[in-house]
């Protein structure tokens, strides 16, 4: 049993759980990911490290309550359990010093981007930070990321925080500027990592994505996390989750990640989450 | 002398139609006077033909002539003297190429259930815990660590052998639950889980303590484990990832690997969605790509989950079909449609993404391949469709790059398993001992037991070796 030790409301429906873990605290590198099984019952899902912290022996994760699963780890608190939390999974995101890289968050993948921008400023580089989200309500870390970047651009599709705009319009910006960018990494949902490698490609500029297909055991054995890169078929949970976003399948990659939407819906339907009740 | 008898006793089952529905387990096991029956046709030969057929040389004579005298207890202990999971063997071992094909009165065609008799004295122990003396003597701490990585048949088998002998015995599980293939691969109707929670827990009562959630290679490798305090490392990680034959559309939802489909059925218990929270397509049309146990114990969950119709879709004839008989011909009891010489050429998906079709080829057979069986041509032209909903691919697996890729020194085959001496399960590497799945690639769940009890007994004699 993983203990939860913190327990924190980022933003409607998103939330943070600090975990005892203290092997998988001890090995976590930026980019990485544990599987959760909150019980008996429970379904194996894959969540990327959102932070650790080694003397403590915790692990943090961040999730948005989008399926049967993460709804019911919502209604948790500090002080309650998990059965399982396996890691740290998958290869750790390639850091070493390219220069100048521009970290891109949005959603709750702001919470996975800001251990690798810490990662890349350590290693030397310059790093641009761009998060985004749909309103000034979702968003979360905006200081954590900050502390980790030389600049940053905060964006919401509404405009009620920050810029009004997507994050791919800054991002193009900064690659129109002449500034030499080396490297960029994009971590959000499907459409927006996918608009984001569109946005880089004609630059010419590497893009790293974090792919988080659906998952079951997270080591290689099933194949549920097939993706498509570069046209050869690769298990996202070990020969990722970052892949060049130039290569993915993007299309592919958005009907699998629905490929339950029918049994999702009946398992929504069961759970009785608390915290959906508005 | 009383009159041999070859009337082979045959074991009460579920009834296919009845059985198609359910996930109870399949075989029903002998009564009381049925084991009787069927033990008192042994003829308790001198020359022990059974036990040089089984890979861990279980003393069957003398377990088979406790259980007709009625000393059942005797029995129990006579047979796990050397298998550590009775239960498991007695159900998914391939005894009609083992202990039974040797059995002496084979010769005639009547050969002793040995497997039936064996499920029923490991069955027996199981519900009649309290009579049993079960407290195993172990001696004496040896002050030796051994490490074992993986918690299938060979794992568990070496760490019984192991503790029995004195070792402190740690082992290492990435899943949830420990047994390996037994817990996730197996379905519940051939190997129920409670069967194999019983065998573990017995391993556990020698004092083995296993850590679940502990990707060996993630947290400590395998040096690490040698440096921070471990004598011996074994490896029975098993063969883990699944082959895809990269074919067009194989990645369109609904196909499946075999691994996918029965982790998801058997050890997340997605046959009881949405109780349990993983869920699994039924389909209406299933087709199965492959021939083995696993393509049966795919066609098999697949129906019992409430498909229509379950192919087999094998490449190959009836008689090159890799699965045990007895499998096999469960399967065709229950309905399961077998489409031999028939092998996929692409998948066809529906506007979601979901597979709707499968283009095949009809095949011929040629010249024997290097398998020694005969290898099938495509035969020009002959393409058709097949109306599917799910596909399962069962077409093997090989071992888990993990545990290669971060081990210093580790000698792997092209095929990715771990070069280890034949009979003592060493490998290349000091301190370093493998067996099973991980060495063979997949075979059996006896195989691997018999390689983890070689391995128990190299490491044992290296731990002595040490002082």
């Amino acid at each position: 049993m993983y203990k939860i030790v913190e327990r924190q409301d980022l933003a409607p429906n998103v939330h943070l759980f600090k975990i005892n873990a203290p092997e998988v605290a001890k090995k976590a590198q930026p980019g990485q990911f544990v599987i959760v099984r909150i019980d008996e019952k429970g379904e194996r899902i894959p969540l990327t490290f959102a932070d650790w912290d080694t003397k403590a022996g915790t692990v943090t994760i961040v999730f948005a309550e989008a399926g049967a699963t993460t709804c019911r780890l919502a209604t948790l608190n500090a002080g309650d359990s998990i059965e399982n939390f396996v890691g740290p999974l998958g290869v750790p995101t390639h850091t070493e010093k390219f220069g100048t890289v521009v970290c891109v968050g949005g959603g709750i993948g702001v919470a996975p981007i800001t251990p690798i921008a810490r990662g890349l400023k350590q290693a030397g580089n310059k790093v641009i930070s761009i998060m985004g989200s749909r309103n000034k309500d979702l968003l979360f870390w905006e200081k954590n990321l900050r502390a980790c970047s030389d600049e940053l651009t905060v964006c919401t599709d509404d405009g009620t925080y920050g810029r009004k705009g997507l994050v791919t319009e800054p991002l193009k910006e900064l690659l129109a500027s002449g500034q030499k960018i080396d490297r960029v990494i994009a971590i959000g949902p499907i459409p927006m990592m996918k608009f984001c490698a569109l946005t880089t490609q004609p630059f010419g500029v590497k893009t790293i994505v974090s792919l988080n297909p659906l998952m079951v055991d997270g080591t290689g054995m099933c194949g549920c996390c097939r993706v498509s890169v570069d046209n050869a078929t690769k298990f996202a949970c070990v020969d990722g989750p970052d892949f060049d976003g130039h290569k993915v399948d993007w299309n592919l990659m958005a009907t699998r990640a629905k490929g339950y939407a029918t049994e999702e819906k009946s398992a929504m339907a069961k759970s009785q989450c608390q915290c959906h009740s508005k | 002398m009383a009159k041999i008898d070859l009337n082979r006793l045959e074991m009460p089952r579920q009834e296919p139609a009845e059985r198609a529905k359910n996930f109870k387990e399949v075989a029903l096991g002998f009564s009381p006077e049925q084991a009787k029956q069927e033990a008192n046709r042994c003829i308790q030969c001198k020359k022990r033909n059974c036990t040089v057929g089984c890979p861990v040389s279980v003393d069957i004579p003398e377990f088979i002539k406790a259980l007709r005298e009625d000393n059942l207890p005797e029995a129990v202990k006579a047979l796990k003297n050397k298998n550590s999971l009775p239960g498991v063997c007695g159900r998914v071992c391939p005894q009609e190429s083992q202990c039974e094909a040797v059995c002496t009165l084979n010769k005639q065609g009547g050969a002793i259930g040995i497997g039936r008799l064996e499920r029923y004295v490991a069955d027996w122990e199981r519900d009649n815990k309290a009579r049993m003396d079960n407290k195993v003597t172990l001696p004496p701490p040896s002050g030796k660590k051994v490490a074992i990585v993986g918690t299938g048949p060979a794992g568990l088998t070496a760490a019984a052998d192991l503790a029995k002998l004195g070792h402190s015995v740690t082992m290492f599980e990435a899943l949830h639950v420990a047994g390996g293939v037994l817990m996730y691969g197996i379905p519940e109707f051939r190997l129920p889980k409670a069967i194999v929670q019983n065998e573990v827990d017995f391993v556990k009562s020698l004092g083995v303590e296993i850590k679940l959630d502990s990707i060996v290679g993630k947290l400590d490798t395998v040096d690490e484990l040698l440096s921070n305090g471990y004598d011996a490392v074994f490896l029975g990680t098993g063969a883990g990832l699944p082959m895809f034959s990269n074919i067009p559309g194989e990645n369109l939802n609904g196909i499946y690997s075999a691994n996918e489909f029965l982790t998801r059925v058997n050890l997340m218990k997605a046959y009881q969605f949405p109780a349990y929270d993983t869920p699994v397509k039924v389909g209406k049309n299933v087709a199965v790509i492959g021939g083995g146990n696993v393509a049966m114990d795919s066609a098999r969950c697949a129906l019992r989950l409430g498909a229509e119709k379950v192919y087999i879709v094998y490449r190959r004839s009836k008689d090159e079909l890799p699965a045990r008989r007895e499998e096999a011909e469960n399967a065709e009891e229950e309905g399961i449609i077998f489409k031999y010489l028939t092998n996929p050429k692409s998948y066809i998906g529906n506007e979601q993404g979901s597979v709707k079709a499968m283009e095949c080829y009809e095949m011929a057979l040629g010249e024997p391949d290097a398998s020694g069986r005969r290898r099938p041509i495509v035969k020009p032209g002959s393409e058709f469709m097949m109306e599917v909903d799910v596909v399962i691919v069962a077409l093997g697996t090989t071992p888990n790059p993990l545990i290669a890729a971060t081990t210093q020194g580790l000698q792997t085959t092209s095929h990715g398993t771990v070069v280890t001496d034949e009979i003592n399960g060493q490998t290349q590497k000091k301190q370093v001992w493998a067996g099973g799945d991980i060495v063979t690639g997949s075979a059996t769940v006896i195989s691997a037991m018999g390689a983890g009890k070689r391995a128990a007994a190299d490491i044992d004699r290296y731990l002595k070796s040490q002082g």
